[in-house]
């Protein structure tokens, strides 16, 4: 009796796909049911947004940068105007400093909660854990909705600080829940931690070596899930990163549980970094006056800061121009991608998805 | 032991159904099921003699037939739709205009004498804003330098067409003024609220106080 003949078979999975997290379409080629290929194809949600930028001044750049990574707006905001900042060479007082950082750590649980949200959604533990994180992202939401009257497209920031302070109502609102987020992140991990499905579905599945996170160029918690202890705001304090205490979690061997799991504790020192905030802010203005067409003088410059996904940075030319000559994006999703195939490899059909929840992507940022 | 995390699970959710702290904020929309209270108290009566004057009226509502409106409860710095437009502000110097990133607002001033502004020597014929491709960024109201131009508070702008979209001076000058407070702090200093339905006229929104008839009157003797 011969042997069955057996070949390759690919598969389209996505563009329109729940899993993908938008419109990502990855060519996966199977031997019966192992990973033996993988051809990522993007560009559906491309905009188009560095060329936009050429022919808008730099104010109005801010409202571009909303849509690129549509889940954490705040620190898009923040990337973009500290470049514009140091192209221009314009001074943010220290009260918009305070309330930069706060609100970008707010968006950074924000950010978190839906990844991890998404992760147990795509590991089949349908909606129940995924409503809970949304419950707890709604009011970081309605918080942002007094800073700047918008939940999602923020447009919060501008060159020289912030447009408007907060409302005297926003700092009793964000006390209550930096004071009851710790007990909510421990109802979470009670729930997904130590659950025997999560355990035995993610550690070991898509492992990420130090060495390879090094060489593909991943940063943010995939990054430092591979043990590797690097983070921005750290290593190069800006805003007044330098003035608070927080640690860097990082995992021990690069699964998807640990890319998880250092995101679960990166919420908690947000928790700590805003709680600093709020004892150390004073009242000061909030924006340095600047004119509505600055501008730069001629040069280059590129900027970077930790965003949720990892470091996004804008490199920008000005030509002496009201608009940027080039400006460019280092989307932290897109580059997190590069080592995707090797993390996929060998694997089966059902850790696919979970691996790509797992490096959290936005197809908003991926192409721009 | 495997099927421990099953039950801790259970557990958790049957906390999250039950604990009050724990609940959804859901907010019946737009139609909100009324209680005979709620009824009397939009009829300012007392709930007694309500029940006791409408019967049909309490009975509709125990089932579940009677609604009331009700909005959705939003900060006052929203910014959203129905742009609140004083054209007793606007001098037509088209800052808004050239401050929308995506160029939305056309404005068209001339001489004619047909619109004209009190105290003004020339008239705003055309003031449309796109509202289908307005992306309610804000700049155009952070451009305004006399308060003129407000971001509105509503949401619920849904019509049949594009071309409906576009929102001319005639529908601005006639729209209900309810301007959001976002980048007005005059407004939040005043109490202006538009979520709760408050309104306000066009000497009330600057950010200065329109000066009395004894400060004027002192102004001009001192020069």
């Amino acid at each position: 009796m011969s042997t069955i003949r057996t070949e390759p078979v690919t598969i389209n999975l996505g563009p329109q796909h729940p899993s993908t997290h938008g419109v990502f379409r990855l060519r996966v080629t199977f031997d019966g049911e192992e990973i033996i290929d993988v051809e990522p194809v993007f560009g559906y949600l491309h905009r188009g947004t560095e060329k936009l930028a050429e022919s808008r001044n730099y104010v109005q750049i801010v409202t571009l940068t909303d849509r690129m990574d549509y889940v954490a707006s705040m620190s898009n905001n923040l990337a973009y105007v500290r470049t514009v900042e140091k192209l221009a060479d314009i001074d943010v007082p220290e009260r918009a400093q305070y309330i930069r950082v706060i609100s970008v750590e707010l968006q950074r649980i924000a950010s978190h909660l839906m990844a991890t949200g998404f992760l147990l959604n795509d590991l089949g533990a349908l909606a129940t854990p995924l409503v809970y994180c949304f419950r707890e992202r709604e009011r970081i939401l309605d918080l942002f909705e007094m800073l700047c009257g918008a939940r999602i497209t923020l447009s919060y920031m501008r060159p020289g600080g912030v447009f408007q302070d907060a409302p005297a109502d926003f700092w009793n609102s964000l006390n209550v829940l930096i004071s009851d987020f710790p007990n909510y992140l421990d109802e979470l991990e009670s729930l997904i931690t130590t659950n025997e499905i999560v355990l035995a579905r993610t550690i070991g599945v898509g492992l990420l070596s130090d060495t390879q996170a090094v060489d593909s160029g991943v940063s943010g918690p995939v990054l430092r899930a591979a043990s590797v202890k690097w983070d921005l705001r750290k290593a190069n304090p800006y805003e007044i990163y330098d003035r608070v205490n927080f640690d860097i979690p990082i995992g021990n061997s690069g699964d998807t549980y640990d890319r998880y799991y250092v995101r679960l504790q990166e919420m908690r020192e947000s928790i700590k970094i805003i709680s600093q905030c709020i004892e150390q802010i004073e009242p000061g203005p909030v924006r340095t006056e600047t004119p509505f067409f600055i501008r730069p003088p001629v040069g280059e410059t590129y900027s970077s800061v930790e965003g949720p996904k990892g470091e996004l940075g804008f490199y920008m030319v000005s030509d002496g121009g009201i608009s940027p000559y080039r400006c460019k994006v280092r989307a932290p999703s897109f580059i997190n991608l590069t080592p995707l195939k090797d993390m996929l490899t060998g694997w089966k059909m059902g850790d696919l998805i979970i691996i790509l929840g797992s490096i959290d992507i936005v197809l908003g940022e991926v192409d721009r | 032991m495997y099927g421990l995390g099953l039950f801790k699970g259970l557990g958790i959710t049957m906390k999250n159904l039950v604990s009050p702290s724990r609940q959804f904020n859901i907010v019946q929309y737009p139609n909100r099921r009324a209680s005979p209270f709620d009824l009397a108290k939009v009829d300012n009566q007392n709930p007694i003699s309500f029940i006791a004057t409408h019967p049909i009226k309490t009975l509709r509502s125990l089932i579940g037939l009677e609604t009331l409106v009700d909005r959705m409860p939003q900060h006052a710095n929203f910014r959203g739709e129905e742009f609140a437009w004083y054209d007793r502000r606007c001098t037509g110097c088209a800052s808004c205009a050239k401050y929308c990133p995506l160029g939305i607002i056309k404005i068209v001033t001339g001489t004619s004498g047909v619109n004209q502004q009190e105290g003004q020597s020339y008239d705003i014929d055309v003031f449309d804003i796109d509202i289908g491709r307005c992306m309610f960024c804000g700049l155009c109201v952070e451009a305004c330098p006399y308060d003129a131009l407000h971001m509105g508070s509503g949401f619920e702008e849904g019509k049949y067409r594009r071309s409906d979209l576009v929102i001319n001076v005639d529908q601005l000058k006639a729209a209900e003024k309810k301007p959001s407070t976002w980048f007005r702090p005059q407004l939040t200093d005043r109490g202006h609220d538009p979520i709760k339905g408050s309104t306000a006229d066009w000497d009330q929104v600057g950010r200065h106080e329109k000066p009395s008839l004894e400060d004027q009157g002192e102004r001009w003797a001192k020069r």
